[in-house]
């Protein structure tokens, strides 16, 4: 048993330290009633080889360069990231409440909020968010804390479905009621139904950039309709490499702009583990959710990092926290740290760049083929394309030797949606693959 | 031993309370800001709010804690000390004069009267211990 | 190489006071190795990206964008650096040197069983089939990680004695959650609507608060003299209006709740239902399963239990099991299995919904599984005796007057951790947080401190079974020493931390004068911040 040091020897001469006669002896506080009889029924142990094996087995049908996004993006991640994330004292310290020996820890996190905060223009950001779609729940609350009155939050319909849903389960116990905004012909919110539906009584609207199409949605407007209303305006990225070339959501009007950034550093890895972002005004500050670091100095004078603000947090407001939340995601948000030091303010931009041009460019292919988009509203590296059967286009792509594409009449079943395939390309399709998508979906292969 | 000056009334939370003619200061005393430690951040109402007797009214917190205040007597809040905000030490440092929190004009006068005075709250602390 | 931060893009500016010490030479003091932000090393020009040519025709974005919701040029204040490759691998490592971890030595924080991390759960995990699997890829694509999930489900269920787990949550408050919500789904189908909830004061934070979060009004029960809880505690506080009770077994003592049957049966009998915190479930691996003592719900913290690695907060995963009669609560989807396939199950009428986008935090599940086929039953059986031998034996030595004479709160017999109260310290003009910061100085990661609230100045270690008889011996010789320096020479243990890359923190001042980024006046912040406060 490699990872147990004890030998029989030791556990002899502690026992004899303790003064009982056996192991089973530390045990007697649990009553005979509640013992489990023999061992567990699990599968016999398997060495480190066959171990590796049985586990490549089950990976053996998995990987792949899906044409698919939908809150999950193929990209490709540094060799340097997965390297540096070996680092022992990153990847094996716990949360870092001894600032004296987890300044490495702290000092990335500061440096993450630090990029959140420059992506997304929201003046305060954390590391601890689950994934896109609990930041987006947590953005809820946080709007609901903020508007103490308000009982109704606006979503939109062209949300990630599991966002949606997951925004529902959180508050399904807070009294509030969660409605979905309708989307138009563009594929983004129906402004004319925001205009409706707003009241005094809305804490937040909440959006999609690019939403859940793919499409950039005009947050300037959706905030504008709202603020005179004091609902708080809520933008949720999932693809965070959209925010190397579009406007930040906070320039924009968004006073929470949260979402996903797995993009950056972290594996698609069958959907988790993600990285949640969080970012919000200053004057919001102390009704974040999750874990934030902060400068200090330490008795010397000398510059440093710890953890702030903690009153806000359940380990001392219990049941008054703003959230039970007590993760940071911290091994996540260094190697997006990472990636994002790599990548630098051109890569960012260009890397943004690259994920647009190649997604146009199998638009206009399409188009060639006589192929259009389901939505007017523009995009940025996925988008809706108008099949006439969703699950024959599938398996067109599936013939071609290729994957991907998501069939979207298993979450709309009303016209366009349900009539589309959802495609997204990033710097990881070749041109070559593009052409051969366009040709499979075309019908000229 | 914390300073607890003869002239003021206390509450059992911990509070000090200074009647003037149409108003009363409300603070919190030096033993309390000694058991908070470092407050870094003091959570008041707005003027013109309403705060009721034994109802809470603000938070302080420190470092390490958050505790809620609440209210000595029932009112209108008349005044609140704004540069606690930015300057949340000067709770620390002069609790009974800088460092106050808020004004309020009282709606029953028999509320100062249930008050602790000095002595009695000097008592309070002990048999607190 | 000159160790400040030199002409970076926030200018000269720095105050001599929090630059690294002029009097040291360049580079190091030893082998403790200063590193500025990112954002301070970065120089206009440079980069460590490597991105592949376009390969398709040229176009400006804003023919299709409107510009206005296209960014400008990125500035340097927007908080991403221009740094080449080897600057940033220099940066990565000697800020991890920073750090410390199970990897460097003892880590006896308490309730957070920070075992040893396999490195083998990190090869799997990183798998390319694992790594590359798309959420959304077709059903029968992902035969190997649904068998993997159904497979892991299984092993939870045995080790917990349950009918079914869910892996969705994505830590062990997210699985709290998703726990009490469902105790809360099963009340309302039997047309009830219970308020409150009991949770012991010895319980972590993260209860109240979920509780809160699901809408429920938190009681708070004491526990009893001998450090566990009474079941006649729990009868007084129990009534209609109860949904449950949240209970750590064994709880924050390192205590087993002896009498949880008969608190389960005092609680089913008045139609609520009992909660498991896992989070110290190392204690009884192989031993007790919960679901067996009157457990109707209880999460596991696969970053605690089952070896995965804490990251320095995160990634976690708080997988649930639950009896029978709430397994129709579960989260939505399950992994289905029938005739040897597997499917994702979204047909669940009356699940609480969704906590996450797609399945949970796979990867952390790939390790926790190898772990739990590395190690089969006899396996974990063995790391939990070898968990509570240690922590046993540690508590022995500690509470000894020659090593210090910590002083146990209770003298009830524990399990897998060992909390001591302060009572060492009277008189001695240091606390609890001087201990640990002075244990740093003699190369340990300080234990858990001021938790459970219910110990004065409590020290929660918990050395888990991944240590050898020779460190535990190490560490109660620091305690001793600890407890020496405190009566000779207070100062010692007062100014501790010493040695470390950084002395105490001021704390006050973080909270007081937040800086939660980076800015080009950032130093000048901190620097008035520092004036204020004096």
């Amino acid at each position: 048993m490699r990872y147990l040091p004890q030998t029989a020897e030791d556990v002899r001469t502690m026992l004899d330290d303790i003064g009982v006669e056996s192991v089973e002896q530390l045990f007697s506080s649990i009553p005979e009633g509640v013992r489990v009889q023999g061992d567990l029924d699990l599968p016999p142990p398997l060495d480190e080889a066959s171990l590796l094996e049985h586990l490549e087995e089950l990976g053996a049908e998995t990987g792949g360069r899906p044409f698919l996004g939908a809150g999950c993006y193929p990209h490709h991640v540094p060799q340097l990231v997965g390297q540096m994330l070996l680092r022992s004292e990153l990847l094996t310290a716990y949360t870092p409440y001894q600032p004296e020996c987890s300044q490495g820890t702290l000092q990335f996190i500061f440096e993450f909020q630090t990029m959140v905060s420059g992506l997304t223009g929201c003046e305060v950001a954390n590391a601890s968010m689950y994934d896109g779609a609990h930041a987006a729940a947590e953005a809820a609350q946080m709007a609901l804390r903020i508007r103490r009155k308000a009982r109704r939050v606006l979503v939109s319909h062209a949300l990630h479905p599991d966002y949606l849903a997951t925004i529902r389960t959180q508050l399904s116990r807070s009294g509030a009621e969660v409605e979905t905004i309708p989307f138009n012909e563009t594929g983004a919110m129906d402004l004319s139904e925001l205009e409706r539906m707003i009241d005094g009584n809305v804490a937040c609207v909440i959006t999609g950039y690019p939403n859940f199409f793919g499409i950039v949605e005009p947050i300037d407007k959706i905030s504008k309709i709202a603020k005179p209303h004091k609902a708080l305006t809520v933008s949720v990225t999932t693809e965070a490499v959209s925010l190397g070339m579009l406007e930040a959501p906070g320039r924009l009007g968004a006073d929470l702009a949260v979402g996903e950034m797995g993009s950056f550093g972290n594996a698609m890895s069958f959907g988790g583990p993600s990285l949640g972002f969080f970012s919000a005004r200053q004057s919001h500050m102390r009704q974040m959710p999750g874990r934030l670091c902060g400068a200090t100095v330490d008795s010397e004078g000398r510059r440093g990092f710890a953890l702030t603000l903690s009153t806000r947090e359940q380990h001392i407001r219990r049941e008054k926290a703003t959230s039970n939340i007590c993760t940071n995601q911290g091994l996540c948000a260094t190697a997006a740290a990472i990636h994002l030091s790599l990548l630098g303010r051109r890569g960012i931009k260009e890397l943004a760049r690259l994920n647009w041009l190649r997604a146009r460019h199998l638009r206009r292919l399409l188009a060639e083929r006589g192929l259009e988009t389901s939505f007017s509203g523009p995009v940025f590296n996925e988008f809706a394309l108008a099949v006439r059967n969703p699950a024959k286009a599938l398996r067109d792509i599936e013939a071609a030797g290729l994957e991907g594409g998501l069939d979207l009449s298993r979450f709309y079943d009303v016209a366009p949606a349900s009539k589309s395939i959802l495609l997204c390309v990033t710097e990881v399709h070749s041109p070559k693959e593009i052409e051969r998508l366009a040709d499979a979906l075309g019908g000229r292969e | 031993m914390s300073n607890i000056p003869e002239d003021l009334r206390y509450s059992e939370e911990h509070e000090w309370i200074r009647p003037a003619s149409n108003h009363v200061t409300i603070g919190v005393t030096d033993h309390a800001q000694e058991q908070l430690g470092d407050v870094v951040f003091v959570e008041l109402p707005e003027v013109g709010d309403e705060i009721t007797r034994g109802a809470e009214f603000g938070a302080i917190e420190s470092t390490k804690a958050y505790s809620e205040l609440f209210a000595p007597v029932t009112g209108e809040v008349t005044e609140v000390n704004d540069s606690l905000i930015d300057a949340p030490e000067m709770l620390n440092k002069d609790p009974y004069g800088d460092g106050w929190m808020i004004r309020i004009a009282p709606a029953e006068e028999s509320d100062i009267d249930d008050l602790m005075d000095a002595e009695a709250y000097r008592e309070h602390i002990e048999n607190e211990k | 190489m000159s160790r400040k931060p030199a002409s970076a893009e926030n200018g000269d500016h720095l105050e001599e006071a929090w630059r690294p010490r002029p009097d040291e030479p360049a580079g190091t003091t030893g082998l403790l190795l200063e590193e500025p932000l990112i954002f301070e090393r970065s120089r206009t020009g440079r980069s460590g990206a490597s991105l592949p040519p376009a390969g398709v025709p040229e176009a400006d974005a804003s023919t299709e964008i409107p510009e206005e919701y296209l960014r400008g040029e990125w500035q340097p204040e927007d908080g991403i650096p221009e740094v080449s490759e080897p600057e940033v691998v220099r940066h990565v490592t000697r800020l991890s040197q920073m750090n410390y971890g199970v990897d460097t030595g003892m880590f006896p924080l308490g309730s957070c069983t920070m075992k040893y991390n396999p490195r083998v759960n990190e090869a799997t995990a990183r798998l390319p089939g694992f790594t590359t699997a798309h959420p959304y890829l077709p059903e029968e694509r992902i035969q190997g990680p649904l068998a993997l999930m159904w497979n892991l489900e299984q092993a939870l269920a045995e080790i917990g004695g349950f009918a079914a787990v869910t892996l969705q949550p994505a830590a062990g408050a997210h699985g709290e959650l998703a726990g009490v919500l469902m105790m809360r789904a099963y009340h309302e189908s039997v047309g009830e609507q219970r308020t409150k909830v009991l949770v012991p004061s010895s319980a972590h934070g993260t209860n109240p608060a979920t509780s809160a979060v699901a809408g429920y009004r938190v009681v708070e029960i004491p526990s009893g003299p001998e450090g566990y809880v009474l079941p006649e505690t729990v009868a007084d506080a129990m009534d209609e209006e109860v949904a449950g009770i949240m209970i750590t077994n064994p709880n924050t003592l390192g205590i087993f709740e002896r009498h949880i049957a008969e608190i389960a049966k005092v609680v089913h009998d008045r139609g609520g239902l009992v909660y498991c915190d896992g989070a110290n479930a190392n204690a009884i691996l192989g031993k007790v399963r919960p679901g067996e003592t009157g457990v109707d719900v209880m999460h596991y913290n696969l970053h605690k239990t089952f070896s995965t690695p804490h990251g320095g907060g995160g990634p976690g995963s708080g997988p649930v099991g639950v009896s029978k009669k709430l397994v129709p609560f579960l989260p939505s989807p399950v992994v289905a299995r029938s005739e040897g396939r597997y499917r994702l199950d979204y047909d669940r009428p009356r699940s609480i919904g969704r906590l996450k986008a797609f399945y949970g935090n796979f990867g952390i599940l790939v390790r926790a599984y190898t772990y739990i086929r590395e190690m089969g039953a006899e396996g974990l059986r063995r790391a939990c005796e070898g968990a509570v031998l240690n922590a046993v034996y540690l508590r022995e030595k500690l509470r000894r007057q020659e090593n210090g004479g910590w002083h146990l709160p209770f003298e009830t017999d524990s399990l897998h951790e060992a909390v001591f109260t302060d009572e060492a310290l009277k008189d001695t003009g240091c606390t609890t947080m001087d201990v640990a910061k002075r244990l740093i100085d003699l190369g340990f990661h300080p234990p858990t401190v001021y938790f459970p609230l219910v110990v004065s100045g409590a020290l929660m270690i918990e050395p888990t079974e991944s240590e050898t008889r020779e460190s535990i011996d190490a560490f109660v010789k620091a305690m001793r020493r600890i407890a020496h320096e405190a009566q000779g020479s207070p100062e010692t243990v007062r100014q501790a931390p010493s040695v470390s890359i950084r002395r105490r923190l001021n704390e006050a001042l973080a909270a007081r004068n937040p800086i939660l980024k980076w800015t080009p006046d950032m130093d000048e912040q901190l620097a008035s911040g520092i004036q204020r406060g004096k």
